[in-house]
């Protein structure tokens, strides 16, 4: 297809062929952006957790005399355990995903805890059975011994008395790159220091820090015996999926019973994990909307405004269809024409696009976008642009040549 | 002419209804989008006490060792959370009008009606000028008084809503709630009051939008039974036992001044404050930061990313949406051509053919307008369904109906600009030629 006389009769309606390039390179430059926001956001909802999502469920008990908790915790653990379908049940002082934040700034030297570029870190309190309870994936190393919960006591710190730690995979990178962190020593402060005895599946912190996504990998646990205090409030219970339900009622019921003066809610980590990403999930089907309903105007206006201009040129289109042009050539002509004002639009977007993926990297907690995103945006704007002149160009090719004779 | 400008223009729509509603239905989402998220935007950034949000101060101070302090780069980690013995000194200072300290806390209260489960209520635990100085209106009785602060008193200001549930919304001071545990006497029941953003609670640990807190309790007895804060930050081995006396931050204060003049003065005195505790060697980093309610919010950037984010991308799009407007309604224009030329030959100036395309575009704008209104409401509608804190706060309010209206026509106007200024500048004769 010659491009020479499309470009010659785009010369002539200048303002026309540049709001379409307008139009696309706008519709170009948010598609790209807002995909890549839907794409980084679809990451953090599908971040992986190294525990039994599907088996773990939280029944959360508040409100307690804490100084009776160093019999309360064990009575109740024993009567968890009883409920027909628990596999394991131990307590936790918070959990992934609750937003009940538990952190410590961690560093391999006994050294102030908040020095520059010590590592914030969720700090997970388990009771002997926790790992299990959890669901937790070892990867090297070993779980811990029933002594070394035994000698941990919490007493009247947030940091209990024990030496030994487990740690996810991300934190001991982060620490130890490159490194084994076996046996390596993980200080806090100056005064407490644990071995690292195994490495962990990454699991989930209870919030974001803002230190972005990485760190959201960055978790410890500890062992604990429990003691009076007011902290070891989660009980978990491990079960499988189809007892979750019938497991969490019973659950509540029996220790609801058993503290009176409690509040005491189930709920299963599905659920938990549900209502931490809602707004993230809603945010997502807020832009997919968007993107919709703007692809959908775009497509609109190159439809209208090709229209008109297939309605401006019906007696030329008459005359080339007169002195020989087929159907398929008139076709070919708009569709061409499209494709040329597509890909200038598609080249002006990409470079719009990019700037102001450097805007929002300036003004808001954004990465930059990687490279593909560009392509893959300019992809769909070609095709919307030849699936939006589809019709008009049809309209144009069906035109008779007998227009040709006639007048205007 | 107006009005025939208008007819005419009706008549154009009437030619190209196809083309017309296009155009005010592509307007209309643009408009739609871009006012939704203003609302929200609006909502969210907006100021919780107008009337006097520029008399009321917070202080941000640096408990933290030197170690990584970069003197002018180095901003107070945890927000307005100080230590206890700090917000205690600034207090007792009573250099302000007002002063009070606040913690958020989590309280068990027991309904005294046999049969009713006990269940947990956003507290505040703070001291006896916070009602005064956040302008709490009072449905019964009053606040606290600073003696009681002192004696530990177990007294306690309820919010309506918990008045209502266990008072049934009757006269309750005097009556007791149990709370913790522990008998409290009502002395107070608030009106509905929630400030959005609820700027007290932003670095409390509690939510920055949202309900109310349904209790409020003096600090120091709140303490003494047990109460938890919401947020404790500790730089260093700490006794969670006495977080009083340990290097923990777990409070905020708040004051209200005068004048600017007074505000300059206690940033004197809080400066000269923290100095002094270095000398003491209790503090080592000088860093200060005195910021009045809205200076604060923004400082802490209570706005979410996602809001802000939203709203540019509905600006983005109402962008695309003027200039697919501007498109077909230069379609529009040329196709009518002929129709102007015979205008302007029966003697219309080229400022009268300006008018009466303008004209055109600005109905085009109303119309979007109104059903841009029509999708901002559902939008909004969309918004009250979302999970998020502000969600059931989103409605229209006076201000942006007519904003609506003002961002259409003006979207349209400038849609219109391009299209009208080629339709004046047709030449007649050739188009009268070929008629």
């Amino acid at each position: 297809m010659d491009i020479q006389p499309i470009l010659a009769s785009l010369r002539k309606h200048k303002i026309p062929a540049a709001l379409i390039v307008l139009e696309i390179a706008l519709a170009c430059a948010v598609l790209c952006n807002a995909v890549f926001m839907i794409g980084q956001r679809i990451g953090e909802i599908n971040l992986p957790n190294g525990m039994d999502e599907q088996g773990v469920s939280d029944i959360r008990v508040v409100g307690t005399d804490p100084k009776l908790a160093a019999d309360d915790v064990p009575r109740n653990l024993a009567v968890l355990r009883q409920i027909p379908g628990v596999t394991a049940a131990a307590v936790i002082n918070t959990l992934p995903l609750t937003n009940n934040g538990w952190n410590s700034n961690v560093g391999t030297e006994p050294e102030e805890v908040m020095s520059k570029g010590s590592p914030n870190v969720a700090t997970y309190l388990l009771t002997s059975g926790g790992e299990q309870a959890l669901g937790l994936r070892l990867l090297r190393g070993r779980f811990f011994t029933s002594e070394e919960f035994a000698d941990s006591k919490l007493g009247d710190s947030y940091v209990p008395t024990a030496h030994v730690t487990l740690v996810t995979q991300s934190l001991a990178e982060r620490l130890w790159p490159g490194q084994d962190a076996l046996g390596k020593q993980i200080w806090i402060g100056k005064e407490y220091h644990f071995t690292v005895v195994g490495i962990v599946a990454n699991v989930l912190r209870p919030n974001q820090n803002g230190e972005g996504l990485a760190a959201f990998h960055w978790s410890m646990f500890l062992p604990l015996s429990p003691g009076p205090g007011g902290f070891l409030n989660d009980y978990v219970v491990r079960t499988a999926p189809q007892d979750r339900a019938r497991v969490i009622d019973a659950a509540k019921q029996k220790l609801a019973a058993l503290s009176p003066n409690a509040v005491v809610r189930g709920i299963s980590f599905t659920d938990i994990r549900d209502k931490f990403f809602a707004t993230t999930r809603s945010m997502i089907w807020m832009l997919v909307l968007v993107c919709v309903v703007m692809l959908a105007v775009t497509a609109f206006g190159i439809v209208g405004l090709t229209s008109f201009w297939v309605g401006q040129r019906r007696r030329q289109i008459g005359i080339r269809r007169a002195v020989g042009a087929t159907r398929a050539h008139i076709m070919q002509y708009f569709q061409t024409e499209n494709f040329l004002l597509s890909s200038a639009g598609v080249a002006a977007g990409m470079m719009l696009a990019f700037g102001i993926n450097l805007y929002l990297m300036q003004h808001y907690q954004l990465d930059r976008m990687p490279w593909y995103y560009l392509p893959v945006s300019a992809i769909a704007l070609w095709l919307l642009g030849q699936l939006a002149v589809l019709g008009p160009a049809l309209r144009a090719a069906n035109v008779p040549p007998v227009v040709a004779t006639r007048d205007g | 002419m107006f009005g025939y400008y208008l007819d005419l223009a009706l008549r154009s729509f009437k030619r190209n209804r196809v083309l017309t509603a296009l155009m005010v239905l592509a307007l209309g989402l643009g408009i739609g989008a871009s006012i939704t998220t203003l609302t929200v935007l609006k909502l969210l950034s907006g100021d919780p006490l107008p009337q006097k949000s520029a008399r009321l101060f917070t202080a941000e101070i640096d408990p933290l060792p030197a170690q990584g302090y970069v003197p002018g780069q180095t901003k107070p980690p945890w927000g307005n959370l100080m230590p206890y013995t700090d917000a205690m000194n600034l207090l007792q200072a009573h250099k302000a009008e007002r002063q009070a300290a606040m913690a958020l806390t989590q309280a068990k209260v027991t309904p005294v009606r046999a049969g009713e489960h006990p269940f947990f209520s956003d507290a505040v635990m703070t001291t006896a000028d916070f009602f005064a100085m956040f302008d709490a209106p009072f449905e019964y009785g009053g606040g606290w008084s600073a003696q009681n602060d002192d004696d530990r008193a177990r007294v306690a200001v309820i919010a309506s809503f918990l008045n209502d549930k266990l008072f049934g919304g009757k006269d309750s001071v005097g009556k007791m709630i149990r709370i913790n545990d522990h008998d409290y006497r009502v002395v107070g029941v608030l009106k509905d009051w929630s400030p959005q953003p609820r700027f007290y609670a932003v670095d409390l640990g509690g939510r920055s939008y949202g309900n109310g807190d349904a209790v409020f309790l003096p600090l120091k007895s709140a303490r003494a039974d047990g109460m938890d804060p919401q947020n404790v930050s500790c730089w260093q081995t700490a006794d969670i036992q006495h977080l009083e006396t340990s290097p923990c931050v777990f409070v905020s204060v708040w004051v209200e001044l005068k004048d600017a003049s007074d505000a300059a003065a206690y940033k004197t005195f809080l400066a000269n404050y923290v100095q002094q505790q270095i000398s003491l060697g209790r503090f080592q980093r000088p860093e200060v930061v005195f910021a009045d309610l809205m200076k604060f919010l923004a400082l802490e950037q209570v706005v979410p990313d996602d809001a802000r984010l939203q709203t540019n991308l509905a600006f983005g799009f109402l962008l695309i949406c003027i200039v697919n407007t501007v498109g077909l309604l230069l379609a529009k224009c040329l196709r009518r051509s002929r129709e102007i030329g015979v205008r302007r030959a029966l003697g219309a100036t080229k400022a009268a053919v300006f008018a009466q395309f303008m004209v055109e575009s600005g109905m085009v704008g109303v119309a979007g307008g109104a059903l841009g209104l029509v999708f901002a409401e559902l939008g909004l509608w969309g918004i009250r369904h979302q999970p998020a804190q502000y969600a059931h706060l989103a409605h229209l309010d006076v201000s942006m109906f007519i904003a609506t209206f003002v961002i259409a026509l003006i979207a349209s106007l400038i849609a219109g600009l391009l299209p009208a200024w080629r339709a004046c500048v047709v030449a007649p004769a050739p188009q009268l030629k070929s008629v």
